[in-house]
């Protein structure tokens, strides 16, 4: 076991674990951050998607021992200004009024790969939405309306 | 997408009414409720089962068989290992009747010794530990003692029978001799995983009165219950179940979950202790049920312009090796065959049969989108061949207000089926989009250049088409299912002046949390988040019947309604003068709480007769169409589905958004089916058991989804509402089949429809052009 | 929670050396295939593994002498994003785009890529047909393999126990061209089907040149279709040529039926995929 440090939603994080610990366990269980999920432990469904140093990876095929010094961003850390508004932020706002969550195991993995397509200045237009959160599999909404959400923020009409 | 705006007709209780989006912005939930639990879905605080922490638990796994059919002759472990350390559990260690409730009783909770393991991945043992790597020690240190049994794979072999079915009106073989054209057809649906992207999940935590407190991933609380009661012979109060956030279920958790708390409870009773018992995908994907797979056949008689004489219509569904639910898949399967179509002479068998496969279960659909596909494709072909219109030939046949099913039902009401087939119509363009394909194909044709060799290009890459399928989906329970149910949903004011929905149903994606106190608070005439909805706890809310079969807004939603209605009208006559939402709060401080349970009382005039299956099968139908859009790349035969356009009579659209998200949602659960999920066997195995190999699709697969929905309300429901979550599902997979004839000219019979079928029938030797197998002409 | 085997994180290169010569130890890179395995408990959990992600000389992308040299570790986000890469290979950069979706392309290598050896290895068939050589390195030395010489059997490489995949060296001789084709099971997230790498210099009337017909998923390694390439070699693409290509390597390939697919589809699709290349560059 090694410790490894690095940072979590903004916040120093260390753990003392076997460096082959996944990373989305890591997060679960060892720092109780339960709203990335595992989907399938394949890398195919994207429920653990999370941010490493701004690119979104599945957190099942990540070690923690090549997490040591980097910058991690969960659901929980989406944004951390609204967090401490104790509100949503913009992305989660439009999720929220599109419809684009039903049953929610897919949406932390999906707000997650939405959110690196934004912050990379992604724009409205729907094949590359399309693309950026094509590792993100949803079995409830079809997609549409996770499509349009996006779209929304990438594009805001006001 | 955003519904449709059209001006709605005359509105009569007849005449479908398409609603007028209005006031809604489109995307923008103003004006409903936005989802009560999203924002604890959106930034990860709320709790899914693996989520929950209990102290000292242990984890828990299941061992199970690696053959398809074989005697269970011992459970041996491993003497070499020291098991004091952990906890074995096996068929002895069940108090109550090793039985998994349901229909009938013949599934176990864990194969006996000396019984029969009847399906690989059966279970046979279960094994706890306090930590993850032990399991992963000694799970392969329990060795199965077995004696192969010979196994049946086909269900037309098997002489075991779940259940039969025959359903008959009018004279058959008067029908086919009026017939100017017979034409014969055999389609094949195999298994569908529902691939909810939150593995099944139970926590079993043992209670000091012997009893046992489940917290788990679920869609009906009081099967698990049943299913606790039975087995581990516990009281009612003894077995308490509690769903936690349910990341999908689609029907693959109706009825599995029972199963699986009976076996975390099983460990956690030896065990002393809190277990985990959580699947990985593997794990879920090869034991779990799946949608029957099944064989259709059609044989249908039809005058020269295309009316119905004659359908003869035949279904055989494998069940897998136990019961389950098969019996009443298989009944909605079987008075769904036909279509939505009247036809004075119709026979209609059905029979499903076990074969040592994982047993088949509930999914979204439940029988109709078997039997729907084979529906809508013998229909498309028939247009094909007497060239008609496929639009025509159902605006020919399609049920209008009192017409009689084969049931001998009389659609008194709610009928809707020419309303949703001219709205896809007319929002796809569809006959001048087919006029287009038609006159691309013929260009692919006349240039001489459709490739004749199975090794060559032709000059056009791909080729687009476009089809059409409509569908019926009986609501709510067949027959008299619901009146046996004897559902019970409460609305309460309690002593402190809140206000509390209860009823059994669980969120699990669809919108329960959010629709129930938003249909209550409507009756009670106050905002929506004065309305609580109570957990769907077994100590907490009474049995108000499973989340299954689009019942939860029709049926129970109606109950819910009724229960406001009776509690504001005694608070009010408490309080004369004084309106519900002024007068609570202080009737509630005066008088106490007021609770109404309101138990379900049978829809007016609804009679089934159960043995002879005639009579109404549903108290009303929902209807769809679909049109979908698909272009084929004419190399490899790759089909892109682009665009489907789906429309839906719902009766009464309760919430536009989460409506229109079960739309689009079973839509595309409906164009996987159609062209992507397929699980091949060995041997009674499932070889696509991960996600690598089951296949669902990205959003890069999946289609524009348009929904338009549509009302004919339902007078039987308090709101008119039928129904909305399964209807969808029967519709999109047939359209797109048609497509893919419309682009290239081929049927394929068999779902998926593959790549790698087109191909084949692209260069069966008559290009796939003429008769398939089993069919004749008059 | 999947088995944890112990992981040795060197920061330099003779580390590394060090610690594979010393006894089995399996190096991971991205992680995107090998954590799969322990996870899903597809064969045996390594005694120990080898990080490569502190290893910076593993990493790069640099153009010299016409050559394009990518380090091990060079990611498919990164040949995606790398103009070295589209403008010189960008059958490379396609076949980088095909791969799983953002989250794998952001993660997974080209060096992992070539070590797992997959049949159905997405960028193995363009360096096939590019006549790529894999630079490796261990305690003992380095050397180069041609990428033609790398593929032994299923899953079975050329590299030894003690070395490392360095560098991938891509020449890029002026007047090639380079084609690839992948069809996979869905859009995104697809394991492919077929694969195929198509490479020529075109010298006009003399009809083609170093021609190569590289194909994936039809074997149990990336292969060339060597009697195809031999029709192709001196020939110009015409209708007649195309049908006789198609036609050998129809002849040529014995793909299996398997979870995804069946031989006769990858044998027809082989077939009309070169068929269509041959068309688009024939411009017929």
């Amino acid at each position: 076991m090694s410790a490894y440090r690095f940072l979590v939603n903004g916040a120093p994080a260390e753990v003392d674990v076997p460096g082959m610990r996944r990373l989305l366990d890591v997060l679960r269980e060892d720092l109780g951050l339960t709203g990335t999920k595992e989907g399938c432990g394949e890398g195919e469904c994207g429920a653990c998607s999370v941010l490493l140093d701004g690119q979104v990876v599945d957190s099942c095929l990540v070690p923690i021992c090549q997490v040591e010094g980097r910058i991690v961003r969960t659901v929980e850390g989406l944004s951390l200004a609204a967090r401490e508004r104790g509100s949503l932020d913009t992305l989660q706002e439009a999720f929220l009024e599109h419809g684009a969550a039903q049953c929610g195991i897919c949406t932390p993995g999906m707000l997650m790969a939405a959110r690196a397509y934004l912050d990379a200045g992604g724009g409205p237009d729907e094949d590359p939405i399309r693309e950026a959160i094509a590792g993100n599999l949803c079995r409830c909404t079809g997609y549409s309306k996770i499509v349009d959400a996006i779209a929304a923020v990438a594009a805001p009409v006001d | 997408m955003p519904t449709r705006t059209l001006t709605p007709g005359t509105e009569t209780v007849e005449r479908a009414l398409v609603i007028d989006p209005g006031q809604r912005v489109p995307g923008r939930a103003s004006g409903f409720p936005l989802r009560r639990e999203g924002p604890a879905k959106l930034t990860g605080a709320a709790k899914y089962t693996d989520d929950l922490v209990f102290p000292g638990a242990w984890y828990g796994i299941t061992i199970r068989s690696t053959e398809a059919r074989a005697k269970l002759l011992a459970i041996e472990p491993d003497p070499d290992v020291d098991w004091s350390k952990v906890v074995l559990a096996t068929a002895a260690d069940i108090p109550g009747d090793n039985v998994v409730s349901l229909i009938k009783d013949d599934q176990p909770v864990l194969v006996p010794v000396g019984g029969e393991i009847r399906h690989h991945a059966e279970p046979v043992a279960l094994l706890a530990a306090p930590d993850r790597e032990t399991l992963r020690q000694l799970k392969g240190r329990i060795k199965l003692v077995t004696e192969a049994l010979p196994p049946v794979f086909d269900p037309e072999q098997s002489d075991h029978v779940f259940a039969h079915y025959e359903v008959s009106q009018g004279d058959i073989a008067a029908g086919f001799a009026a017939a100017d054209l017979i034409l014969e057809g055999e389609y094949r649906v195999g298994h569908q995983e529902q691939l909810y992207i939150e593995n099944q999940a139970m926590i079993a935590v043992p209670g000091e009165d012997g009893g046992i407190v489940i917290h788990g991933s679920m869609q009906c609380p009081y099967y698990i219950h049943k299913a606790l009661k039975r087995a581990l012979g516990l009281s009612s109060v003894q077995a308490r179940v509690i769903q936690e956030e349910t990341g999908g279920g689609f029907g693959g958790k109706e009825e599995y979950p029972s199963m699986l708390a009976l076996h975390a409870s099983l460990l956690a009773l030896k065990a002393r202790r809190p277990v985990r018992m959580i699947y990985d995908r593997h794990e879920d994907i090869a034991a779990t049920t799946k949608r029957h797979p099944a064989i259709v056949r059609h044989r249908t008689g039809v005058t020269r312009d295309g009316r119905l004489v004659a359908q003869d219509i035949e279904v055989v569904m494998d069940g897998g090796a136990y019961c389950t639910l098969t019996p009443v898949v298989l009944s909605r399967g079987v008075l769904h065959a036909g279509g939505p179509y009247r036809c004075p002479n119709v026979r209609l068998r059905g029979r499903a049969t076990r074969t040592n496969t994982p047993p088949n279960g509930a999914f979204r659909g439940f029988g109709a989108p078997q039997t729907e596909f084979a529906a809508e494709t013998q229909l498309n072909r028939i247009a094909e061949r007497l060239a008609i219109s496929p639009a025509d030939i159902r605006r020919r046949n399609v049920y209008r207000l009192n017409d009689t099913t084969p049931t001998g039902q009389v659609l008194r009401e709610s009928v809707a089926a020419e309303e949703v087939l001219e709205q896809a119509l007319g929002a796809s363009l569809y006959e001048r989009v087919r006029e287009r394909t038609a006159r691309d194909a013929a260009q692919r044709r006349g240039s001489g250049t459709i490739p004749t060799g199975a090794l060559r290009t032709g000059d056009h890459r791909t080729a687009t088409g476009i089809g059409l399928a409509l569908a019926w989906h009986g609501a709510g329970f067949t027959g008299s299912g619901e009146v046996h149910l004897a559902s019970v949903a409460s609305v309460e004011l309690t002593a402190d002046g809140n206000l509390r929905v209860l009823t059994a149903n669980t969120e699990m994606g669809q919108g329960t949390k959010t629709v129930f106190p938003q249909m209550v608070a409507g009756e009670l005439g106050v905002p929506v988040d004065w309305v609580e909805y109570a957990p769907q706890d077994t100590a907490e809310v009474l049995d108000s019947g499973p989340t299954v079969a689009s019942r939860t807004v029709m049926v129970v939603g109606g109950l819910t309604i009724l229960a406001a209605r009776k509690l504001k009208a005694e608070v009010e006559a408490r309080n004369p003068g004084v309106p519900f939402h002024e007068a609570f709060r202080a009737d509630a401080e005066a008088h106490g709480a007021t609770r109404i349970d309101q138990q379900f009382e049978p829809y007016p005039g609804v009679v089934f007769d159960d043995e002879t299956y005639l009579g109404d099968a549903y108290p009303a139908y929902g209807w769809a169409a679909a049109v979908a859009t698909v272009e084929v790349d004419l190399d490899t035969a790759e089909v892109q589905v682009r665009d489907v356009i789906a429309v839906d009579d719902v009766g009464k659209v309760i919430h536009p958004i989460l409506c229109e998200g079960q739309v689009e949602g079973g839509t595309l659960q409906a164009v996987g089916y159609a062209t992507m999920e397929e699980i091949k066997l060995h041997d009674g195995r499932y070889l696509n058991d991960r996600l690598a190999t089951y296949l669902i699709p990205t959003a890069l697969d999946a289609p524009h989804i348009r929904s338009i929905l549509v009302e004919a309300p339902y007078s039987g429901a308090p709101h008119g509402a039928k129904g909305v979550g399964e209807l969808p599902m029967d519709v999109a997979a047939p359209a797109v089949v048609a497509a893919i004839h419309d682009a290239t000219g081929v049927w394929i019979h068999e779902l998926p429809a593959t790549p790698e079928r087109i191909l084949a029938a692209l260069h069966a030797p008559d290009g796939g052009r003429t008769r398939r197998k089993g069919e004749a002409a008059a | 929670m999947p088995a944890e085997p112990p992981i040795d994180s060197p920061r330099r290169l003779f580390e590394a050396y060090e610690l594979l010569a010393a006894g089995a130890t399996r190096p991971i890179a991205g992680g995107t295939d090998i954590m799969v395995a322990i996870t899903g408990e597809l064969g045996p959990i390594p005694e120990r593994m080898l990080d490569l992600s502190r290893l910076e000389e593993l990493r790069g992308i640099s153009l010299e002498h016409g050559v394009l040299l990518l380090g091990a570790r060079t990611t498919y986000t990164e040949i995606r994003r790398s103009t070295l890469c589209r403008e010189h290979v960008p059958a490379l950069v396609e076949a980088a785009a095909t791969i799983g979706a953002a989250q794998i392309q952001n993660r997974g290598t080209i060096g992992g890529n070539l070590a797992n050896a997959s049949p159905a290895g997405d960028t193995l068939p363009v360096l096939l047909a590019a006549d790529a050589e894999i630079l490796v390195g261990g305690q003992r030395g380095e050397r180069e393999i041609a990428v033609a010489d790398f593929f032994l059997d299923y899953r079975k490489t050329a590299l030894a126990p003690d070395e490392l995949i360095l560098q991938v060296r891509i020449p890029i001789p002026r007047g090639r061209s380079l084609r690839f084709r992948k069809v996979g099971t869905r859009r995104a997230q697809a394991i492919s089907k077929v694969i195929m790498a198509l490479a020529w210099h075109d010298l006009g009337s003399a009809g083609w040149k170093d021609v190569r017909v590289a194909l994936g998923s039809v074997a149990a390694t990336p292969i060339r279709a060597t009697a195809t390439e031999a029709v192709l070699e001196g020939a110009s693409p015409t209708p007649e040529v195309a049908d006789r290509a198609a036609e050998t390597l129809g002849g040529e390939l014995q793909p299996i039926d398997d979870v995804r697919s069946t031989a006769e589809y990858r044998r027809a699709v082989s077939a009309r995929i070169l068929h269509r290349l041959l068309r688009d560059a024939g411009g017929w």
